[in-house]
């Protein structure tokens, strides 16, 4: 109780009102400007810089009493970053939570989308550790600011026909380039590149907050999102060989799990949500069906 | 047989009772009090309320108790806090020239007006561990001698009189110095708010770049033309008064480096400056900032920017150790899924490569027969 009457000198959702207004202003900009990073002078939070204070400053410029939070964590909703967020805003904004991707109206995420079809109205939040595509072929921000705006994406495209020269195929996978609306080439933050086609046209809306580099982008509600790629070589996803050893889902992305020391693997579904949705309605993978062995 | 890598949330609140455990040790130790945080470890508070940016000894002391002594955390927790805080107003410039001065010295005169003043310092202290503070022996209360009457005019001033040194100008001709806080970091920056930033910079970080200075990486001939520790008086306008009112008095340490400079197109021979200016006692990082302040200064003066200390960009992005230290430690989080991607990816590479190996040599055994 007595952090509980510490808790109360902060503000809903933990900043104050200015600082919001700031970041709220960024977000509108960059919402009208795809893919163009805004510039915004992020603040410190209480969680460290890296562990998602842009998404996080995003989400609590964003979020309003009525919301409904979820939080994730590559793709699972119980890995230890993602409990430490989501317990964050219950405590600093006293908002309902939720686990279930359909029933949440902000959800922010590092490094995944979820599998379920987002919706008109439900806003993903995706927390970015640098923002800047351009970054690993030119570190100056003063040159990669140059290089967008006159559109000057000719080392990217380099880049990824180094790497066919090679490798014989392109060698990102993930944090894989996007160009957004034919304009802004943009860096879809580290989710895996079989995500990259779920950013295009979709229902929702994309912020995408970058606390240490100072740095807020977005897609608008359906936006053209387009991985980069070439004619002869173009883009296409990871794709699993075998389904979710508990769900038997197919056509998601997979986790795969150490058994043993002697080699022993098996792949889950690396939405947690999406696997426990599906195994409630009954589907069952190979060894789907060891439900009781979780721990809760 | 799958065990879900769950549970997070106990596991948290485990880690977390189990770290206050062991902030605490043992038991029958008495708990370190915050007024023997102050007294005993007073440079490791300033150097939390330098970094942390925020003057406050007590709120420092606290951070130093709950991070066990690891100042870098410490530094976050204040800064974490002191981002929550309004922001009334902004102070009036604090006039360092009439300090209240507890160290001066030069090292560019043997005696100059106010005298050198040594004050409480660890030079030619011979680095003995001393046993006897094992225990709490008594020590002799310190000489005091009656405030100087001799004003202690800043060195700088002195030699401004000549011209010998340049002008204390911001070149640029701004007026108001600029906020950290409020504006997007954006280069070139300013002078103004590349010192904000210096100033609350990693000690460890500016001291290394401003040593590799001296080492000929940016080099710029550095004297130290004066350090002062002392307390200054704070001041802020209030509107509706419409003069300063004083709101107390804070301790800094400034030191102006003066430099050698031969002259360049865009200024002539004379001693340029390097400013370093941090609360409370912290003369290293002064020094050290004052070095990187001067090294930074390249393109106004016309020097090849050639070495990294000369390259703002590359300093102010990287001098903050609260942004330095999360992004290093986030690699603990999980990157299970971008390195499950990666793997795909290797065993791909790895499986062509075997491929094309096997090609070739059957081709080179084909080539043989």
């Amino acid at each position: 109780m007595n952090a509980m009457s510490r808790n109360a000198t902060y503000n809903f959702a933990y900043l104050d009102e200015q600082t919001k207004r700031m970041i709220r202003r960024a977000i509108l900009k960059a919402i009208a400007i795809p893919g163009y990073q805004v510039p915004f002078a992020s603040r410190e939070m209480p969680m460290p810089y890296g562990w998602g204070t842009g998404g996080v400053q995003v989400t609590a410029a964003i979020l309003g009493p009525d919301d409904v939070l979820k939080v994730i964590d590559q793709g699972a909703d119980d890995t230890t970053n993602a409990v430490s967020i989501r317990k964050f805003f219950e405590r600093v904004a006293g908002i309902e939570t939720t686990t279930h991707t359909a029933e949440a109206t902000i959800i922010q995420t590092r490094h995944r989308i979820p599998e379920a079809p987002l919706a008109e109205g439900q806003v993903l939040v995706y927390q970015v550790p640098i923002p800047e595509p351009l970054r690993f072929l030119e570190p100056r921000e003063t040159e990669t600011r140059k290089m967008h705006a006159l559109e000057e994406y000719g080392l990217m495209h380099v880049k990824l026909y180094e790497d066919i020269a090679k490798n014989g195929h392109i060698a990102t996978t993930y944090a894989y380039p996007v160009k957004v609306e034919g304009r802004y080439v943009m860096d879809p933050s580290p989710t895996p590149k079989f995500d990259n086609p779920k950013m295009h046209m979709s229902a929702a809306l994309q912020l995408f907050g970058a606390g240490r580099e100072k740095r807020i982008y977005a897609l608008p509600p359906h936006t053209e999102v387009v991985s980069l790629d070439f004619e002869d070589h173009p883009f296409e996803v990871q794709r699993f060989d075998r389904p979710c050893a508990l769900c038997g889902a197919e056509q998601v992305y997979l986790d795969e799990i150490v058994l043993d020391d002697r080699g022993g693997r098996m792949f889950v579904c690396s939405d947690t949500d999406h696997c426990e949705t599906r195994r409630a309605e009954g589907h069952r993978g190979e060894l789907g069906g060891e439900l009781s062995g979780e721990a809760k | 047989m799958y065990v879900a890598v769950k549970g997070g949330e106990a596991a948290i609140d485990n880690a977390h009772r189990l770290l206050a455990d062991r902030r605490r040790g043992d038991r029958s130790v008495p708990a370190l009090t915050l007024d023997q945080i102050t007294e005993q470890f007073a440079l490791g508070v300033d150097r939390v309320m330098s970094e942390g940016s925020l003057y406050d000894r007590r709120l420092a002391a606290l951070a130093i108790k709950q991070a066990r002594g690891d100042l870098i955390e410490a530094i976050f927790l204040v800064r974490a806090y002191r981002t929550t805080l309004p922001r009334f107003g902004y102070s009036e410039p604090v006039d360092t020239g009439a300090m209240l001065i507890e160290r001066r010295i030069s090292a560019c005169f043997k005696d100059l007006p106010g005298g050198q003043l040594l004050g409480p310092t660890f030079d030619y202290t011979h680095r003995l561990l001393d046993e006897e503070l094992d225990g709490d022996p008594q020590i002799a209360i310190g000489e005091r001698r009656e405030s100087l009457t001799d004003a202690a005019a800043r060195v700088a001033d002195i030699l401004g009189g000549e011209g010998l040194v340049e002008e204390d100008v911001d070149p640029a001709g701004q007026s108001a110095p600029g906020d950290i806080n409020h504006t997007p970091s954006e280069f070139p920056m300013s002078r103004a708010m590349r010192l904000q930033s210096l100033s609350r910079g990693d000690e460890g970080f500016l001291l290394a770049l401003g040593y590799s200075t001296q080492r000929g990486y940016g080099r710029s001939h550095p004297f130290a033309g004066e350090i002062r520790i002392g307390e200054v008086e704070m001041e802020i306008i209030v509107p509706e008064l419409g003069f300063a009112v004083p709101l107390g008095r804070i301790q800094v340490t400034e030191c102006q480096m003066v430099n050698q400079f031969k002259g360049s197109a865009k200024a002539p021979p004379q001693f340029t400056r390097g400013y370093g200016l941090v609360f409370g006692q912290s003369e290293r990082k002064a020094m050290a900032m004052s070095l990187c302040d001067r090294a930074m200064r390249a393109e106004e003066l016309g020097e090849d920017v050639v070495a990294p200390p000369q390259d703002q960009e590359f300093v102010i992005s990287h001098c903050d150790n609260v942004q330095a230290t999360g992004f290093v430690e986030h690699l603990k989080l999980p990157h299970y899924v971008d390195f499950q991607a990666e793997l795909g990816l290797v065993r791909t590479m790895r499986a062509e490569y075997a491929q094309r190996e096997s090609t070739f040599q059957t081709d080179l055994q084909e080539a043989a027969e």
